[in-house]
């Protein structure tokens, strides 16, 4: 187990520094220069090389990633130019809303996709199985902010019972107060991600049913209920740890288009607004800290599961 | 196939669980890297009849040949006019004139329909070529290799899984001008990464296996094996992950035009058309709304359906062996 922790702890320290080296390279390789991009394309010289020395960009490339890895080890996450604020401020302000969303939306994704992926399994080839699949399989396809767009006209528009924008309270806590609000762009998310569970859950329950200790449990007598609740819950949801894990960067993905169709103002909603103002130290700062949040996602995920899980744990060291 | 090994086979953004594909040829896609000489023309043949015989895979790709024709030819015999804007006729609910209606520029949107369907076709087609190319090479690279370059190569992967692919897709696009061929080489460069994972996957197995080990013996360099060989023999679970990737890639796309980082006008796509539709949101302009959205959905579906069908007849083979 301290092998395995150790081997799988290493790899996810590599994995964040070649994410530090990509988004620098990307800085790096912005059209004309990190200044041009700041300063706008009528910057005289002057400016710019003072802009160049003032950022530390005259130094050889080594040595600059070298600081940046420093100022990214003491929190520095860089400054907007755009918001005239550091990035980490901008950041403690925003992920808390965006956390609240997602993970409101994981919460209400697995209560829904659970139970019924394991329905599924049990009634597997009937008509409910195929019209979930159905739904899953739809669901899956949708863009994700058409789909809002339809709640938006269903919800909104045409029953007036749920107001079109998100909360727009700059705390969490004022999030809270607007409960209203949150429904429409938490089902958007909620939809998209319980389509994408459910089948994972509905062929892992499958894989569970044809076990031989269920054909035991069965023999001796376990009545349906005990042999779900017993059985294939516990076993059936060993993958799903993995997939919480996984999923992290597409929910993500997710919540951008829904922060910004909600007009929510979270870290989706600021991630968007900074690539329209090509404000690149926002953009690079939360593509770092979200990478960060899904590799120690990942980890914990995979940590997790060897808990769980006595045969990951023996495998593996 | 266990959903263990499904969950650990692909990140979340793939849309199916992933296919353990074995030693088969495709009948789609891929064909610069489809092998040549004659006696395979019968199991191509065998494979094209299992395919056939699978209803939703052929509705998948009946689906996808009309959303072709509706795009490509559909324009040459209903003209309209998708350039210049014309504010007098702007949305104009459908009728006689218009079928679909105009937008809030005045472009008929059946019309735009087409248009915006070539680009979003050729978008999610040519990025999820790419991005099979460059998935395969790396990843049949990384498993031939072994050792720390397969190490550094595969972290290297699970690094730009790590962010969210709508996050890179947008910071990309924020740094590059918006083209049709820009958007493709943004979305190609960030789609390989699971075909990658895949092919370096039945590259380990393949390694092992006697004929390559053979080869080895008679002298072959590890790059004639890896494209005699290796490259061959994954090219059906690569097929079966280009055709999700286009899916992947088509909503990508759709994503980031709504997102207004999208080609500009007057270029149209899909996902562009429901931007402007949004804001008519609550004047009941419905012809602005689920058209494109449908079609969307209609053509992920497709694609989806026909890699679910293309590695069902894979599986099938492997099983019969």
């Amino acid at each position: 187990m301290t092998r395995y922790l150790v081997r799988r702890i290493g790899q996810a320290i590599a994995v964040l520094f070649i994410v530090s080296m990509v988004v620098f390279a990307i800085l790096h390789f912005l059209p004309g220069s990190p200044a041009r991009a700041m300063l706008g394309i009528r910057a005289t010289p002057a400016a710019i090389r003072q802009f160049n020395a003032a950022n530390g960009y005259n130094r050889p490339l080594p040595v600059q990633y070298l600081l940046y890895l420093d100022r990214l080890a003491h929190g520095n996450l860089g400054f907007s130019y755009h918001y005239d604020q550091s990035v980490g401020s901008l950041l403690t302000l925003d992920l808390p809303k965006s956390a609240l969303l997602v993970g409101a939306s994981y919460v209400l994704s697995l209560i829904i996709a659970i139970p019924m992926g394991i329905v599924q399994a049990l009634r597997r080839n009937s008509s409910l199985d195929h019209a979930l699949t159905g739904f899953s399989f739809v669901g899956y396809a949708m863009p994700t902010f058409w789909l809002g767009i339809l709640l938006l006209v269903g919800f909104s528009a045409t029953l007036h019972l749920f107001p079109p924008e998100g909360p727009q309270g700059a705390s969490v806590m004022a999030a809270l107060g607007d409960p209203a609000g949150l429904v429409l762009p938490v089902a958007t998310l909620t939809i998209v991600t319980v389509a994408q569970f459910s089948r994972f859950m509905r062929s892992s329950a499958i894989d569970v049913l044809l076990q031989d200790y269920i054909r035991t449990a069965r023999a001796k007598g376990a009545s349906r209920w005990q042999m779900v609740t017993h059985h294939v819950l516990r076993n059936s949801l060993l993958p799903i740890i993995t997939l919480v894990g996984l999923s992290l960067p597409g929910v993500l993905s997710g919540a951008i288009v829904v922060e910004a169709l909600f007009n929510y103002p979270g870290m989706g909603w600021l991630f968007w607004t900074a690539a329209g103002a090509h404000d690149f130290p926002v953009l690079m700062g939360f593509t770092i800290v979200v990478a960060a949040a899904t590799v120690v996602g990942n980890l914990l995920a995979d940590v997790a599961y060897a808990v769980a899980d006595p045969r990951i744990r023996y495998q593996a060291s | 196939m266990t959903g263990e090994e499904r969950v650990a086979a692909g990140p979340a953004r793939t849309p199916v669980p992933q296919p353990a594909a074995g030693p088969v040829l495709a009948d789609t896609a891929d064909l610069a890297l489809a092998p040549r000489e004659g006696p395979r023309r019968g199991v191509w043949r065998q494979a094209a009849s299992d395919f056939a015989r699978n209803p939703v895979g052929v509705i998948g790709v009946a689906t996808i040949v009309v959303m072709l024709l509706f795009s490509f030819v559909g324009p040459l015999f209903y003209h309209t006019d998708q350039v210049h804007p014309n504010l007098l006729e702007i949305t104009q609910p459908p009728g006689a004139r218009h079928p679909l209606g105009t937008d809030n520029v005045g472009y008929d949107v059946l019309g735009r329909l087409m248009v915006a369907g070539q680009s979003s076709l050729e978008v999610g087609l040519a990025a999820a070529v790419i991005a099979g190319l460059v998935g395969t090479f790396w990843g049949a690279v990384a498993g031939f290799a072994g050792g720390w370059v397969d190490s550094v190569m595969m972290r290297f992967v699970d690094a730009l899984l790590a962010i969210p692919s709508l996050l890179l897709v947008l910071l990309l696009a924020a740094i590059v001008t918006p083209s049709i061929l820009m958007v493709i080489m943004v979305l190609g460069a960030i789609s390989w990464l699971t075909t990658a994972r895949l092919v370096r996957g039945e590259v380990l197995v393949l390694r092992s296996l006697d004929y390559v080990r053979a080869a080895e013996g008679f002298g072959e360099t590890p790059r004639q094996i890896v494209f005699r060989h290796i490259v061959r023999n994954v090219i059906g679970t690569v097929a079966v992950q280009v055709t999700f990737e286009v899916a992947n890639a088509i909503l990508l796309f759709s994503a980031l035009s709504f997102l207004g980082l999208g080609p500009p006008p007057p270029a149209a796509n899909w996902g562009g058309m429901l931007t402007d539709g949004l804001n008519y949101v609550f004047d009941g302009y419905w012809w602005l709304i689920y058209p494109a959205g449908l079609l969307i959905v209609m053509t992920v579906v497709a694609f989806n359906l026909a890699g679910d069908a293309l590695r069902d007849v894979f599986e099938v083979r492997l099983r019969s062996r």
